[in-house]
């Protein structure tokens, strides 16, 4: 264990290791992945820690096979967890349908590159509808959650597993290729891990009827109240799991907004502007579903406007309308494909918006 | 009286879906009541297919679980490695096994999986409306193939001869529904399937042809004969491996 921190004493890692890392002290105890850059550090680093854990990696024969073995893992009532970049992600969507209609726990990383197609490897956000409108096929979602640090990204495991157990869903940990390959220091500290009774897993029927995990309900009015099942289940995460982080807002006339890698070149901006005496404030979505409307929806807040910067042609900018409910001007800039809207790109276009 | 012949203990009490004369019926008992001589019920865990056996679990009384179409393998490859005291094993068809899951198929026999893998050929796809499956005949008439297979459509995929090419698997046997003395065999290979796991052998899988009168398009009496005068041919039988 010394190798990867005491726990105390800062080491420096990079966001997929650090990923590895809070997924392996969260109690993960099933990895299954398949490389594709820039994830590749998360996988051979599960490869290098998890056996020495008594812990069980497998590089699956593809992102297909990956999923389906997180399926089997999470039946059995453990932990379990994959990782991809997006052409992979897109690969996992159908067992992350299946997870959800069988409402089992699991993990899934993306850190996302460039698209659509094998697009490239640089940094993007332009899986953001992907993520949070469901994915695969069927009414469902995926709990998503975006930490914009590396000591964040190893915070954000304990958090996803829980949500996921506690849930019984699937929990998307979204990052960009930024976040993934750079390195920052951070402390591992041992976060929050609970016990959750899983009394459906699949372990052997000794001493108790038989459990069955499935999604297929063939007989008239059985797959609709399950659907009903799940949408309550989804009301009730996003009035309960909204997470953001804000920075200003109080007084400001203009917030920007931005998640994940991207919101730490707006913070930045933010408190550059700042201390030039601008209004400007700051709210970095957390949970991309269930999406923070409540940062948004503030009783008696004066005349405001929102600038949405993504990696991305407006994916989040989507969910920020829809949240502020046409009371306040809504602008965009983004840029995707390679382009990482810059400092001086962002302020430009809040020069325009005044 | 002494009662000499019961319902295994592993089927439920339900009457199945499966069509007159399909195959299903007797594979589905043939392993329970493999898994009751074998004292397993409490240990198993099924992962049944996507396809006509895709509802498996309302008949068997043990632990199960569904898998994505072609995924059984991968699905059950996860179980088996966390919990290696259980006995786990896939129930598959041939579109499942062999074309959708052709790639999850060869990589967990690859690796050597002690799994037990039990693989229903009907040489056409059931579940959806008798479509060509990889195993289909050539000249053999599906919604697909309405003027009979031809070579450029494939020829029948032997997925049991090509895994039993690979160092991981241990054991194969193909054998047959299509008569009484047949179902027997099949039997003890099942057994033989299952003993494999047990003793942690490694990868073992039993080919079964079964029939499927509904699209073959003829009598459960005349789709024995088939599987015993043409399947055959093509499908030999015995152990492969």
């Amino acid at each position: 264990m010394s190798a990867r921190g005491n726990g105390h004493a800062k080491i420096l890692m990079t966001g997929n290791e650090a990923i590895a890392e809070g997924a392996i002290r969260a109690g993960c105890r099933f990895y299954a992945g398949y490389p594709i850059t820039p994830q590749n550090e998360l996988t051979a680093y599960m490869a290098r820690h998890m056996p020495q854990e008594g812990r069980v990696f497998i590089q699956a024969e593809s992102e297909l096979a990956a999923v389906n073995m997180v399926f089997g893992a999470s039946a059995t009532g453990v932990r379990a967890m994959t990782s991809s970049s997006s052409p992979g992600i897109s690969l996992k969507q159908e067992g992350i349908s299946y997870l959800a209609g069988c409402r089992l726990p699991a993990v899934i990383v993306n850190i996302m590159r460039g698209g659509p197609g094998l697009g490239n490897i640089a940094p993007s956000q332009a899986d953001y509808f992907q993520a949070t409108k469901g994915g695969g096929h069927g009414d469902y979602h995926s709990i998503v959650l975006a930490p914009a640090s590396v000591e964040e990204a190893y915070r954000t495991m304990f958090d996803a597993f829980d949500l996921a157990d506690t849930y019984r869903t699937p929990v998307m940990v979204l990052g960009d290729g930024m976040l993934g390959q750079m390195m920052e220091p951070l402390i591992l500290e041992k976060g929050p891990v609970r016990q959750h009774a899983k009394t459906w897993a699949l372990t052997g029927c000794r001493g108790r009827k038989p459990n069955i995990v499935r999604s297929l309900f063939l007989k008239e009015g059985v797959l609709e109240a399950l659907n009903l099942q799940l949408q309550k289940k989804y009301k009730a995460i996003q009035q309960k799991e909204q997470r953001w982080e804000e920075l200003l807002v109080e007084d400001a006339s203009v917030i920007l907004v931005a998640y994940g890698g991207m919101a730490r070149i707006v913070k930045e901006a933010v408190r550059g502007l700042r201390a030039g005496h601008k209004k400007i404030g700051f709210i970095r979505p957390i949970s991309l579903w269930p999406f923070p409307v409540k940062a948004f929806r503030r009783p008696g807040k004066k005349s405001v406007k929102y600038l949405v910067v993504e990696m991305s042609y407006g994916q989040m900018v989507e969910d920020v309308r829809l949240a502020v409910e046409c009371r306040a001007p809504v602008e965009f800039f983004g840029r995707s494909g390679g382009g990482i809207p810059t400092e001086e790109e962002i302020l430009k276009k809040l020069h325009t918006m005044s | 009286m002494e009662k000499i012949y019961s319902r295994p203990r592993s089927l439920r009490e339900n009457p199945t879906h499966y069509c007159p004369g399909c195959g299903h019926g007797i594979a589905h008992k043939l392993v329970a009541q493999v898994v009751d001589e074998l004292d397993i019920r409490e240990k198993v865990i099924a992962i049944a297919p996507v396809g006509c056996a895709v509802i498996a679990y309302d008949y068997w009384d043990f632990d199960c679980s569904e898998a994505a179409h072609g995924r059984a393998l991968a699905v059950a490859t996860a179980i088996k490695r966390l919990r290696p005291e259980n006995v786990v094993f896939t129930y598959q068809g041939d579109g499942d096994l062999a074309a959708i899951g052709t790639n999850e198929t060869i990589h967990a026999a690859n690796r050597g999986e002690n799994l037990t893998v039990i693989f229903i050929n009907n040489a056409v796809y059931g579940m959806t409306g008798g479509q060509m499956a990889p195993t289909t005949l050539l000249g053999q008439k599906t919604a697909t193939t309405p003027r009979g297979r031809v070579a450029q459509e494939g020829l029948p995929l032997k997925i049991s001869e090509l895994l039993a090419g690979l160092g991981g698997v241990k054991y194969v046997e193909r054998v047959s529904m299509h008569a009484p003395a047949e179902v027997l065999k099949a039997k003890r290979a099942l057994t033989q399937a299952f003993q494999n796991q047990i003793d942690g052998v490694g990868f073992s899988l039993v080919e079964i042809l079964s029939p499927c009168p509904t699209y073959w398009g003829k009598s459960p009496q005349k789709s024995a004969e088939w599987i015993r005068d043409v399947m055959i041919k093509e499908f030999p039988l015995g152990r492969i491996k």
